[in-house]
């Protein structure tokens, strides 16, 4: 590149001394310019002669040569160097660019790991990642990369997972963490035995999705290339046209004035400006889009997304954690009145309550049901499992068991029915577990699932960035389905859907849509496979673990934040803003040129503009689109 | 079936999109691209074809862009 710059260096300098030696040196001026010509464009010409041999007429180089060669030919010495000159300086600039693209995205995916460190004979040793299989157990030291995904079997560290997720704040991890590959470790050392092989891990899917995006062409990527086909051989018959017929056909007219005119079509005929720019964009913005986390499939789901007016959510692990939280305890009338008058009210009520939990969590100690999970959780202090006897689980009601030799009954109203115990019956989203002491009703707990907390934000953000309405739809009940509904502002919810209806409900959606507007399903991805497919965009939500959301998905957010969906939109919407922009300016320019040349108003350095001019302006419209930091 | 090739010295946007034009006519090919951003062509055949195809998408490449070398990716 460094000797491409100092060959158009030496011509500009040539060129410039040739100017001004001027016209009174007729000689002097034409070597000097010939030698200039000759050091910017020897390369063009040969390849230009190359292509013609084997039969490639409409070629760049072919019609910069002509319209050189041909400015030479009329006496226009100045202005046949100054466009080859001027058509290297694009030339290179677009090389440059393009590479410093390239490698700007080739740095955004650096997490190709390069080594595992496995135990041979009692020795650590290096292997390729490739060679390690599902349950070798591989150790990874501070600062390297997680070559393959796993679980931590020793050891606690901190993980950087920004380079697969764009989040910057570390991940903690110990003992049975799962851990994804790319990562990178930055500080203790784990033990992590290998769940997945190379080929199946995080990171060479990420890759294998990113390098293949952008094979996907855009529409207007389509529409650029197909533009191209018919614009240069057009523009250069026209050109031959206006050489030939209006000094046939129009008296006092001259060749070399035509010609010179013709000229400028030769030059503005070049598609490269064109054509580069558009895939340049899209390559910023997908990039730009990985590095925050965002993996899209194609350049086509980009434009998809910028025409998203419609977003479908799936409630439970997208808007909601999916996780069950206690979120409240009720204590029955009889158990809040039993009043002491050494505690303060309200200190006593929570003292209750914990009882409550710990009595609770006691009976369900046996239990493996994600409710008593739940209620372990929120009790969080061991279990002495002494105090339990006699446990008995009633399938679909709950458990009856002795704690500390008090008879517990923890379950359903089913269960409190069963046993004819009265019982508070509350309309509440949630699960509700009743709790009856000895007999005697105690209280409730609710479990329930918890709102993301960036879930309010993103739906503002979406509605911010064109959206015009939102959906949820949900296997739960109208009680919790309204509740996230009407906390989140979501124009429209329907509940009680099993996996089958959600298809269902969305092609009703669909149905009532626009042709031009798209609408896209937002998915954890572990069931909504169908839904994920169907949907004009199917966006998988830290959808990493699973194999079926990738497949299915056209877009695949690597963390759990549903606000970068809104980021993708913006993103989406800035690529596409950036790639029409560049479609017109080039179009218009070119067009406006044509016209003022064809009449002879503008002459041969404006087309140089329209050429060369509009390449630079475009590419560096189009690197705008990399920068997506804070969108 | 589906083949991966790096192009290398692919220096012309254009030319990436007439190639692309080029190898799909050709006989066998369900689907071609050419990526100019990653200089890669990717070429999705019916069945069997795939010695003649990559052999009519080298001759295509060499007369768009001389200096382009298909190589195995």
């Amino acid at each position: 590149m460094k000797k491409r710059l100092w060959r158009i260096l030496t011509a500009a300098f040539i060129w410039a001394a040739a100017a001004l030696i001027g016209q009174n040196q007729k000689w002097a001026e034409f070597v000097l310019f010939s030698g200039s010509y000759i050091i910017a464009g020897w390369d063009i010409v040969t390849k230009a002669a190359r292509n013609i041999v084997r039969g490639n007429v409409f070629d760049e180089n072919f019609l910069m040569s002509i319209a050189t060669i041909g400015a030479f030919l009329i006496g226009e010495y100045p202005e046949g160097v100054a466009v080859m000159l001027f058509y290297q300086i694009g030339e290179l600039f677009q090389d440059y660019a393009v590479n410093n693209s390239r490698k700007s995205i080739a740095e955004l995916m650096d997490i190709r790991p390069d080594y595992a460190n496995v135990y041979k004979d009692n020795e650590l040793i290096q292997v390729d990642p490739d060679e390690v299989k599902i349950g070798d157990t591989i150790v990874i030291k501070a600062g390297e990369r997680v070559p393959l995904d796993g679980r931590v079997l020793e050891g606690n560290s901190l993980l950087d997972t920004s380079a697969l997720t764009g989040e910057p704040v570390p991940q903690e991890v110990q003992e049975g963490s799962e851990i994804l590959s790319g990562c990178i470790n930055i500080n203790g050392v784990i033990t992590v035995k290998v769940t997945r092989e190379y080929e199946q891990s995080t990171v060479s899917r990420i890759l294998d999705l990113v390098e293949n995006a952008t094979n996907k062409k855009s529409r207007s990527e389509r529409f650029i290339t197909r533009f191209a086909r018919y614009y240069t051989p057009a523009v250069v018959i026209i050109a031959v046209f206006l050489a030939v017929l209006p000094p046939l056909l129009i008296k006092d007219a001259s060749f070399s004035d035509w010609i010179y005119r013709s000229l400028s079509f030769l030059v503005v005929s070049c598609p490269c400006a064109l054509v580069i720019s558009v895939p340049l964009s899209f390559f910023g913005g997908i990039g730009g889009a990985s590095a925050r986390g965002i993996l899209g499939k194609g350049g086509n789901y980009l434009e998809a997304l910028a025409r998203t007016e419609r977003i479908v959510f799936d409630k439970t692990g997208t808007l909601t954690k999916g996780v069950f939280h206690v979120q409240k305890i009720h204590l029955s009338d009889t158990e809040s009145n039993m009043d002491d008058n050494s505690y303060n009210k309200n200190d006593l009520q929570d003292m209750r309550k914990q009882e409550l939990l710990e009595l609770a969590a006691h009976a369900e100690h046996f239990s493996n049901h994600p409710i008593s999970l739940s209620l372990k959780q929120a009790y969080g202090r061991e279990i002495i499992p002494d105090r339990i006897s006699d446990t008995e689980e009633i399938s679909g009601h709950g458990v009856r068991a002795v704690v500390d030799a008090k008879e517990i009954l923890v379950g359903n109203e089913k269960l409190m029915r069963q046993y004819g115990i009265p019982y508070l019956e509350e309309e509440v989203s949630g699960t509700i577990v009743h709790i009856a002491v000895n007999r005697q009703y105690a209280g409730y707990i609710l479990i329930a699932d918890e709102i993301k907390e960036d879930a309010l934000s993103s739906i503002r953000q979406l509605k911010e960035a064109g959206i015009r309405q939102t959906f949820m739809l949900t296997g739960d009940n109208e009680a919790a389905a309204g509740k996230v509904a009407e906390e989140l502002g979501l124009d429209h919810a329907y509940a009680n859907l099993l996996p089958a209806d959600k298809v269902e409900k969305l092609e009703d959606i669909m149905q009532q849509l626009p042709s031009k507007s798209k609408l896209a399903f937002v998915g954890d991805g572990i069931n909504d496979a169908p839904v994920l497919a169907r949907a004009d965009i199917g966006i998988a939500m830290g959808g990493l673990g699973s194999d079926a959301a990738i497949e299915a998905a056209d877009v695949v957010i690597m963390t759990d934040e549903p606000s970068k969906i809104a980021t993708a939109i913006r993103i989406a919407k800035k690529t596409l803003r950036i790639a029409w922009q560049n479609i017109n300016l080039a179009v218009i320019v070119k067009t406006a040129v044509l016209i003022l040349s064809a009449f002879g108003i503008t002459a041969l350095w404006a087309a140089i503009f329209a050429d060369v001019g509009v390449t630079v302006l475009a590419i560096l419209n189009s690197l705008r689109a990399l920068n997506v930091k804070t969108l | 079936m589906k083949k991966k090739f790096i192009l290398k010295g692919l220096g012309c946007a254009n030319c990436a999109a007439r190639m692309e034009t080029a190898i799909c006519k050709l006989d066998g090919v369900r689907e071609a691209t050419v990526n100019f951003m990653t200089a890669r062509l990717i070429i999705e055949e019916e069945e069997g074809q795939m010695p003649f195809i990559v052999q009519e998408a080298e001759r295509i490449i060499k007369k768009i862009e001389p200096d382009a070398v298909m190589k195995k990716a």
